[in-house]
């Protein structure tokens, strides 16, 4: 089995409150020295067949019409080493 | 011959028998529409309630999109039937690219409930007509993710065209920009609304029963066309 990440993250002009709330935390837990944080989704797709192109063609298109809405989320597609 | 009003329950929808009530008191015949059946049982109109409909998974409204009943609101929104989405309903519009834009988290983080004054900015659309333009009405709002975005020449468009149906007044609940609270599509039969105009249909129930003219409308629109 093949695992496939798509990351999908808020475009950058896009407000991202649950970033900040967690940037604003972080200093008072002790974690200095960081500027910013945005906050993303990470899908794992285990894959039945080899990732071929046709495969990750299928997957971009989920990417595009379902798993990000991209009007307001950009997303990356990688393949992962062989799963265990 | 009596105005049949679909109201579509997804699994999660919560305010389908409000929305069911307002369109009774409104003077229509309701009717339960089942977010599995493709078939929309001859409506003339369709509601797509409020509530977290599949629980807001991956994001609000993403996934009703995908319902098969959606595949028959759409083509037939296309064709110009008349469509109102408030609260969720208004998520599933965008998610379902009939209307602009998306929803996203209130920029306060918090879930906000609220009576909410409104000023009605479009009174050219299916849902709207029963308004004059400016009138300012009262309606409950409640939401997570209530924040309208859009690119800014979107927006501009929207401006534009006179597509923003609903601004909040005195206060922007969620972030929304430029206090967008509805749009509409460029048709005008399709309606987009955050706030909850079939909470406010009856005295003992709502703060106002200013949101019954959204129902009222579509009748006329109907009865008209």
């Amino acid at each position: 089995m093949a695992r496939v990440v798509v990351d999908v993250m808020l475009k950058p002009e896009i407000l991202d409150p649950q970033g900040q709330a967690v940037q604003r935390a972080l200093p008072r837990l002790g974690f200095t020295g960081i500027a910013d944080v945005r906050q993303g989704k990470r899908f794992e797709l285990e894959l039945e067949g080899p990732v071929d192109d046709a495969a990750l063609a299928r997957i971009r298109e989920a990417a595009e019409t379902f798993l990000a809405n991209t009007v307001i989320e950009d997303y990356t597609v990688r393949v992962e080493e062989e799963a265990k | 011959m009596t105005t049949r009003v679909g109201v579509v329950t997804f699994p999660g929808s919560l305010d389908d028998r409000d929305a069911q009530r307002a369109v009774r008191l409104a003077g229509a015949e309701p009717v339960a529409l089942w977010h599995r059946d493709k078939d929309l049982h001859q409506v003339d109109a369709v509601v797509l309630p409020g509530g977290f409909s599949y629980g807001d998974y991956l994001r609000c409204g993403a996934i009703s999109r995908f319902s098969p009943v959606m595949d028959t609101v759409i083509e037939q929104a296309k064709l110009g039937m008349p469509v109102l989405g408030i609260c969720n309903g208004f998520q599933v519009l965008c998610e379902s690219h009939l209307l602009p834009g998306a929803l996203t988290r209130n920029d306060s983080l918090h879930f906000v409930c609220r009576d909410q004054k409104l000023r009605i900015e479009n009174n050219g659309t299916a849902w709207t007509r029963d308004y004059s333009v400016g009138q300012e009405i009262v309606v409950p709002l409640k939401n997570g993710e209530g924040r309208f975005v859009a690119d800014a020449h979107v927006l501009d468009e929207l401006e534009a065209e006179g597509r923003v149906v609903a601004r909040y007044l005195d206060l922007n609940p969620n972030g929304s920009y430029r206090d967008i609270a509805g749009i509409s599509n460029a048709a005008g039969n399709v309606v987009g609304l955050m706030p909850h105009p079939e909470h406010a249909v009856e005295p003992l129930t709502g703060p106002t029963t200013e949101g019954l003219g959204f129902f009222t409308s579509v009748l006329k629109q109907l009865v008209n066309a």
